[in-house]
C-alpha cells in the first residue's frame, strides 16, 4: 500500500489524519483508485517501484505534469482554457539559457526574470480575457503561437546553450540526509509545496471559492459581487507561474530543446479532466487534478514496461480519456 | 455585438465584419510591402501564391466553421489530415489506377472518424474538446505505430490537384472556392444549416423545439472530417506522398480553429458563417506574402500571428457586456 501514499498525502482537503484508511479510499474519487491499481500492476512487473526510491523517482519525472495540472485546475474552474503554458515552458527553457549565457552566477536572477515573465503572460492572459471579452480559449491560443515564435525567435529556431547547474538542480538532483528517506529529489519537494499551496487556495480561501463560483455561473458570480476581472486574471497568474516551475524542472530534468513544452497544454488540461473537473467551469479539486497527472504517467511507465511503443502509448492515452470522462458523464446522468 | 453577423434572410448572405479587417489587412500589407519589401505585392502572382497558401488550410477551416458554428470544436482534424495522407499515397504507390480506391478509403476514414466523433459527443455526453483530442491521439498512435516515415507515393496525374492550372487559375485555388461555395450553399440556403446555426445558438431550446439536436452536430462533425481529408489529400498531392507528422507540423487543430473565429464564428457557437472563415485564412496568407517580402523570419511572423489572432477576435468582442471566459 506504499503506492497510495503520495497521492493521499497531497490531500489537503481531507478530514481529520486518524480516520481509517478504508473509509478515506471509499470516499475517493475513481481517479485514486485507478491510480493505484495501475501503480500495484507497475509494482508486480518491477518490484523497484514499489520502493522508496522508485516512488521517488516516479514522482520526480511526474511533477512538472503534475504541477502545470494544478496550475491549470485555477483556470479550468473558473470556466477558460489556458493553452498558452506548452509555449510558456519552452520560452522559460530556451530564455534561460540564452540570459544565463552560461554563467552560474547568473541563474538566480535569471530565474526572477521568468517568474516575472509568467507572471506578465498570466496578467495578460486574464485582462484580454475579462476585459476585451476574448474566449480565454483565443487569448491564450493566441499565446501560444506568440510565445512559442517568440522563443524560436530569440534563439534562432534551434537550442542554443546550455543551462548551468545550479539551474539543473531543482529538475534532475536529489536533497541527501533527510532521514527516513535516505534522498528525495528537489522537484519531489517543489510539487508537494506547489500542491499544498494550490489546494490551500483553492479550496480554503474566498478566492478559490469566487473562482469555483465564477465558473459555475458567471453572471450569477458578477451580480452577487464577484470582482470577476480579479478573481479571472489570479487564475491565469496561477497557471502562468505553474508553468514557470514546470519548465524550470523541465529544463533542469532534460535540458535545453525547442519542442520541450509542446503538446503540454493539452496534457494538464487532460489530467484536470481525469481528475475530476468539468470544462467551462464550476467543479474540480486540486487532489483530483494531482492524480491525474500522476495517473497519466504512471500509465506511461506501465505501458513502457509492458513494452508498448510511444506512438500506441500516446493512443491509448485518448482512449483513457475518453472513457473516464464518458464513464463521469453516464456515472452524473444515473444519479 | 447587436447586429447579426450574417443576416438570415433566406438567399442573402452580408458580408462579414471580418472582410474590413481583411481590408485592412490587405492595405497594411501592399503600403509595407511597397516601401520597405522586395517585389510587387499586387502582382497576379503575388496574388495567386496568397490563395494557393490559403488551399490546405482553408479547405479544412472552411470544415471546422460547421462544427464550431454548432457549439462543437474539432481538435482531431490535424491527426485526420496526417491519416489520410500516408493512406492515400500509400494505397496509390504512385499507379494512377488506384487513385479512385485511395480516394475512396481515406472518405470512408473521414466518414467514420466524422461520425465517431460526433456519436461520443452527443451519445456519450463527452466534452467535444476531449472527444475530439482523444480520437486525435488515438489515430496519431495507430498511425505512428505502422508508418514512420514517408510512404508511398501519389500518382503522377494525382498531382494536378495541387499543381494542375485551370486557364490561369490554378486547381487547388478552384477547389477551395468550389469547398467554399458548397459550404455557403449547406449552410445558408438547406434545411441543416438553418438547424445548425439553431443548436449552435441555443442546443436545449433547439432540443425542446423538436430539433434533433444530436444528428445535426454528428453531421458537422462528419463535415469537418471529410474537410479534413480533403485536405489531407490536397497535401499528399503537393508533397508526393504522406508522412505521418505533416498534419501536426502544419498545426491544422489549432490553425483552423483560430481562422474560424478570426473570421467572426463566434467560439460558443450560434453566430458566423463560412465566408468569415474563408477571410480568417485569407488573412493568415496576406500576413505570411507580407513577412515573406519583407524578409522577416519564420518566427517574428509567428510572433504577430499569435496577436493578430488575439486582435481580430478583440475588435468585435470588446463592446460585448457579457461574461466570457
Amino acid at each position: 500500500m506504499n503506492d497510495a501514499h503520495p497521492t493521499t498525502a497531497q490531500e489537503p482537503t481531507r478530514g481529520a489524519a486518524g480516520r481509517r484508511w478504508w473509509e478515506v479510499l471509499r470516499r475517493l474519487p475513481p481517479i485514486f483508485v485507478v491510480l493505484l491499481a495501475i501503480c500495484v500492476w507497475i509494482s508486480f512487473l518491477n518490484p523497484r517501484f514499489a520502493t522508496v526510491p522508485g516512488i521517488m523517482s516516479f514522482l520526480m519525472r511526474a511533477a512538472p505534469a503534475a504541477i502545470l495540472a494544478a496550475g491549470q485546475l485555477f483556470v479550468i474552474v473558473s470556466g477558460g482554457f489556458d493553452l498558452s503554458v506548452g509555449s510558456l515552458i519552452t520560452l522559460v527553457v530556451l530564455g534561460s539559457s540564452m540570459l544565463i549565457g552560461g554563467d552560474p552566477a547568473n541563474t538566480w536572477w535569471v530565474i526572477a526574470v521568468m517568474f516575472l515573465i509568467g507572471m506578465a503572460v498570466g496578467v495578460f492572459n486574464g485582462a484580454v480575457t475579462s476585459w476585451l471579452r476574448v474566449p480565454s480559449f483565443i487569448t491564450t491560443l493566441g499565446m501560444l503561437v506568440t510565445l512559442k515564435g517568440f522563443a524560436l525567435l530569440w534563439t534562432g529556431g534551434a537550442p542554443r546553450g546550455f543551462l548551468p547547474n545550479n539551474f539543473r538542480v531543482f529538475g534532475r538532483n536529489r536533497v541527501t540526509g533527510i532521514p527516513g528517506l535516505e534522498e528525495v529529489p528537489y522537484a519531489v519537494i517543489i510539487l508537494l509545496v506547489v500542491a499544498v499551496a494550490a489546494g490551500y487556495l483553492l479550496h480554503r480561501t474566498g478566492w478559490g471559492k469566487q473562482l469555483i463560483a465564477l465558473g459555475d455561473n458567471p453572471r450569477a458570480a458578477r451580480l452577487s459581487g464577484v470582482p470577476t476581472a480579479r478573481v479571472r486574471i489570479g487564475a491565469f497568474i496561477a497557471s502562468s507561474t505553474s508553468a514557470v516551475i514546470a519548465g524550470i524542472l523541465l529544463g533542469g530534468f532534460s535540458g535545453v530543446s525547442t519542442n520541450v513544452g509542446d503538446g503540454q497544454e493539452l496534457s494538464a488540461i487532460s489530467a484536470t479532466v481525469l481528475g475530476g473537473a468539468k470544462l467551462l467551469g464550476g467543479r474540480g479539486t486540486m487532489a483530483g487534478a494531482i492524480a491525474g497527472a500522476l495517473t497519466l504517467q504512471a500509465l506511461f511507465t506501465l505501458l513502457n514496461l509492458l513494452g508498448w511503443p510511444k506512438p500506441l502509448r500516446d493512443g491509448l492515452q485518448g482512449l483513457i480519456i475518453i472513457g473516464a470522462v464518458a464513464y463521469t458523464a453516464w456515472r452524473e446522468r444515473r444519479s | 455585438m447587436s447586429r447579426p453577423l450574417i443576416s438570415r434572410k433566406p438567399g442573402r448572405v452580408a458580408l462579414p465584419p471580418t472582410f474590413l479587417f481583411l481590408a485592412g489587412v490587405f492595405v497594411a500589407a501592399w503600403v509595407l510591402v511597397s516601401l520597405f519589401g522586395r517585389g510587387q505585392f499586387l502582382s497576379a502572382a503575388n496574388i495567386t501564391n496568397i490563395f494557393i497558401r490559403s488551399v490546405a488550410l482553408g479547405i479544412v477551416a472552411l470544415g471546422q466553421s460547421f462544427t464550431i458554428l454548432g457549439g462543437s470544436i474539432d481538435l482531431s482534424v490535424a491527426h485526420l489530415i496526417s491519416v489520410t495522407a500516408v493512406m492515400s499515397s500509400f494505397i496509390m504507390q504512385g499507379d494512377s489506377a488506384n487513385i479512385a480506391r485511395a480516394v475512396a478509403v481515406v472518405v470512408a476514414i473521414g466518414l467514420g472518424v466524422g461520425l465517431l466523433n460526433g456519436l461520443i459527443i452527443t451519445k456519450l455526453r463527452v466534452n467535444a474538446l476531449i472527444a475530439t483530442l482523444g480520437t486525435g491521439l488515438f489515430m496519431q498512435g495507430l498511425l505512428s505505430t505502422s508508418f514512420q516515415n514517408f510512404a508511398g507515393a501519389v500518382a503522377p496525374e494525382f498531382e494536378v490537384f495541387a499543381y494542375g492550372t485551370w486557364g490561369p487559375v490554378p486547381i487547388p485555388v478552384v477547389v477551395l472556392l468550389i469547398v467554399a461555395a458548397i459550404g455557403m450553399l449547406v449552410m445558408h440556403r438547406t434545411r441543416f444549416g438553418a438547424h445548425l446555426y439553431a443548436v449552435g445558438g441555443n442546443s436545449e431550446v433547439a432540443r425542446l423545439s423538436g430539433l434533433r439536436t444530436d444528428r445535426v452536430l454528428i453531421g458537422a462533425h462528419i463535415i469537418a472530417s471529410l474537410s479534413a481529408v480533403l485536405t489531407g489529400l490536397f497535401i499528399a498531392a503537393r508533397l508526393g506522398a504522406g508522412a505521418p507528422w505533416v498534419g501536426q507540423d502544419g498545426v491544422y487543430d489549432l490553425e483552423s480553429i483560430a481562422a474560424v473565429v478570426v473570421g467572426g464564428t463566434a467560439l460558443a457557437g450560434g453566430r458566423g458563417g463560412v465566408l468569415g472563415t474563408l477571410a480568417g485564412v485569407l488573412i493568415f496568407s496576406i500576413m505570411d506574402a507580407m513577412f515573406n517580402q519583407l524578409g522577416t523570419g519564420a518566427f517574428l511572423k509567428q510572433v504577430f500571428r499569435g496577436f493578430i489572432i488575439i486582435a481580430a477576435v478583440a475588435s468585435y468582442s470588446f463592446r460585448s457586456k457579457e461574461e466570457v471566459s
